[in-house]
């Protein structure tokens, strides 16, 4: 590491140290368990694996925030503040001019007891730290998507597959479009269902997936094929909220607008108006400041309400400079039982010394 | 390596083995500066890769799964028309309620409820099968590396389905299983291949257009 890298990933450090983080490390290796048990096979193209004669497939560590939410969740403290520094690792499948490792500096917040003050405080430390630097702020709310599917008027099966592919925005509309009746089923699939006995012709029971299982998906597909399909008002409202693509207060307003109609969004929209104003409270120009409704759908993330990065805004095609958000449910996941609201961010201190021509 | 031979051949090149039946050298007849090398199939797209060779013959398969981002590190000359075999999904008969990929992906989602673990996927095609996955949207299943007797394992429990080559699907059938109806990840066949020129002598780019001529490809 060049040393104006590492200077700034010591001046990083320290400026979240002022904001009460205590400095954390974590190993580089690390047991794959748990980022298999998040991501499933998609990991393997974007980290590195390894096989331990005794420890089974390892790791080597793809970002901090895992290591980081195991060790807060094995402790005691809370609420409590973190910030580390060291080198992440990412495989390239595609294109093998992308980096495979980079510094990152991080700060993350362990605290549920002022959510909307917590999101400002990382963020606004994150801006701090950038002062200066060209970059431009983007912004998003997973929490808004997952409010307005939770509230849309069909079965609970059908919110649940939704969900669990928010963060695939294909599959996602794929889905949209199958329970909006805007896709046929495949006659096949008709054919099937009509059957008195769907099973008559399915032969010799083989393999671990039992019969009863496909039974009971045949019920369920029975089930969905006589549910209502989604009203095209309501699919509109979803798609109104993944276009928003404004500033802030405009967000907002519009925000405000859509919940008329899909009053489940109230609490999450309430939640995004106190950010605003516990940003503002920390000296953000949230008038400027820019919201996108599908902003953070990306796969292998875990964020699920504020998301956010900084961007430099001569170069589009650089790597974020900073990137960030709230993870509530990764600690439910990791904590056994347990959960902890969070919110964090990491920043790029060779990318910040490289903006500044310092590398 | 007959079929090959035969490829070349109808085409004007003679590729023979030399010395006796078990030594694994060649010769070239009917153009100057060719050298024949016989290598098996999935050591060629490294070999090619590095440079040791340039040109090879082996199954697209094999390249696709060998070589990340393999349009930019080998250039397929020709399909050559014979070993064909295509890399597909197939699930237990018995699954009546599984005939596309998002079936695939809502078992896998129940099935990982129920008893526990992601569904098991066996394999040796790990990257093309992660890769056509994840463009296809399914999620909680997992990858359980399989190099022979694939169809087997789900009747021995090691695996819920596989992702193997078929030629004509029987071997599938004999063992209760089915292809998903949007399973085709590839339809691999023969194929020579040219590595990356960078390297490469004048006088092997001339005798590459002399030998692509030759073969009329």
């Amino acid at each position: 590491m060049t040393r104006p890298i590492a200077a700034e990933a010591d001046r990083l450090q320290t400026l979240f140290v002022g904001q009460g983080a205590r400095a954390v490390d974590a190993d580089i290796l690390l047991s794959a368990d748990t980022l298999l048990d998040l991501y499933g096979e998609d990991i393997r193209g974007r980290a590195y694996l390894t096989t331990d004669p005794f420890g089974g497939e390892m790791v080597l560590r793809p970002d901090f925030t895992v290591p980081v939410v195991q060790m807060h969740m094995d402790s005691e403290a809370d609420p409590a503040r973190y910030t580390y520094a060291g080198r992440v690792f990412r495989k390239q499948e595609d294109d093998p001019s992308r980096q495979r490792e980079a510094m990152q500096v991080g700060f993350e917040v362990f605290d549920g007891s002022d959510p909307a003050g917590a999101d400002a405080t990382v963020f606004a430390a994150i801006a701090d730290a950038l002062a200066g630097l060209p970059v431009r702020a983007a912004t998003g709310d997973i929490g808004i998507l997952m409010a307005a599917v939770a509230g849309l008027n069909t079965s609970c099966t059908r919110k649940a597959a939704l969900l669990r592919h928010l963060w695939r925005p294909r599959k996602f509309r794929a889905l949209l479009d199958r329970f909006g009746g805007r896709t046929a089923p495949a006659p096949s699939r008709v054919a099937l269902l009509a059957m008195d006995d769907p099973m008559a012709e399915a032969g010799p029971e083989v393999g671990l997936r039992s019969r009863a299982e496909v039974q009971a998906r045949i019920d369920a597909l029975r089930a969905d094929a006589a549910t209502a399909p989604i009203s095209a008002d309501e699919l509109a409202l979803i798609d109104a909220i993944l276009s928003l693509d404004e500033t802030c207060p405009h967000v907002l307003s519009s925000l405000r607008d859509i919940a008329m109609d899909l009053p489940s969004i109230d609490s999450a929209v309430e939640a995004f108006a106190a950010r605003l104003d516990a940003l503002d409270a920390k000296g953000i120009d949230i008038d400027t400041l820019a919201f996108e409704g599908s902003y953070g759908r990306t796969s292998l993330e875990y964020y699920d309400g504020f998301v956010f990065g900084f961007y430099a805004v001569d170069n589009p095609h650089l790597a974020p400079v900073a990137t960030g958000g709230r993870y509530d449910a990764l600690t439910a996941r990791l904590g056994a039982g347990r959960a902890v609201p969070a919110v964090g961010g990491v920043v790029r201190p060779d990318l910040v010394a490289m903006m500044r021509g310092d590398v | 390596m007959e079929k090959t031979f035969s490829w070349f051949g109808d085409r004007g090149v003679t590729l023979r083995k030399s010395g006796s039946d078990r030594e694994y050298s060649g010769a070239v007849d009917g153009i100057d500066g060719v050298e024949l090398v016989l290598l098996s199939a999935g050591e060629i797209p490294r070999e090619l890769d590095a440079g040791r060779i340039h040109l090879g013959v082996t199954g697209s398969d094999l390249i696709r799964e060998k070589l990340a981002a393999w349009e930019s590190r080998v250039h397929t000359i020709a399909p050559m028309g014979f070993g064909g075999a295509d890399l597909i999904i197939a699930v237990p008969q018995g699954w009546v309620d599984v005939e596309t990929l998002d079936d695939l992906d809502a078992a896998a989602a129940a099935f990982r409820a129920k008893h526990g673990f992601r569904m098991r996927i066996a394999t040796k095609y790990h990257r093309q099968v992660r890769e056509f996955l994840h463009d296809n949207g399914v999620a909680d299943y997992q990858l359980v590396d399989s190099q022979g007797a694939t169809e087997g394992t789900v009747k021995n429990e090691t695996a819920e389905a596989i992702a193997d080559i078929t030629s004509t699907g029987e071997t599938l059938r004999a063992n209760g299983l089915k292809i998903l109806s949007d399973g085709l990840i590839h339809q691999s066949q023969a194929t020579l291949f040219r590595g990356r020129r960078r390297n490469w002598t004048d006088a092997q780019r001339v005798t590459l257009k002399e030998l692509t001529s030759l073969l009329g490809v």
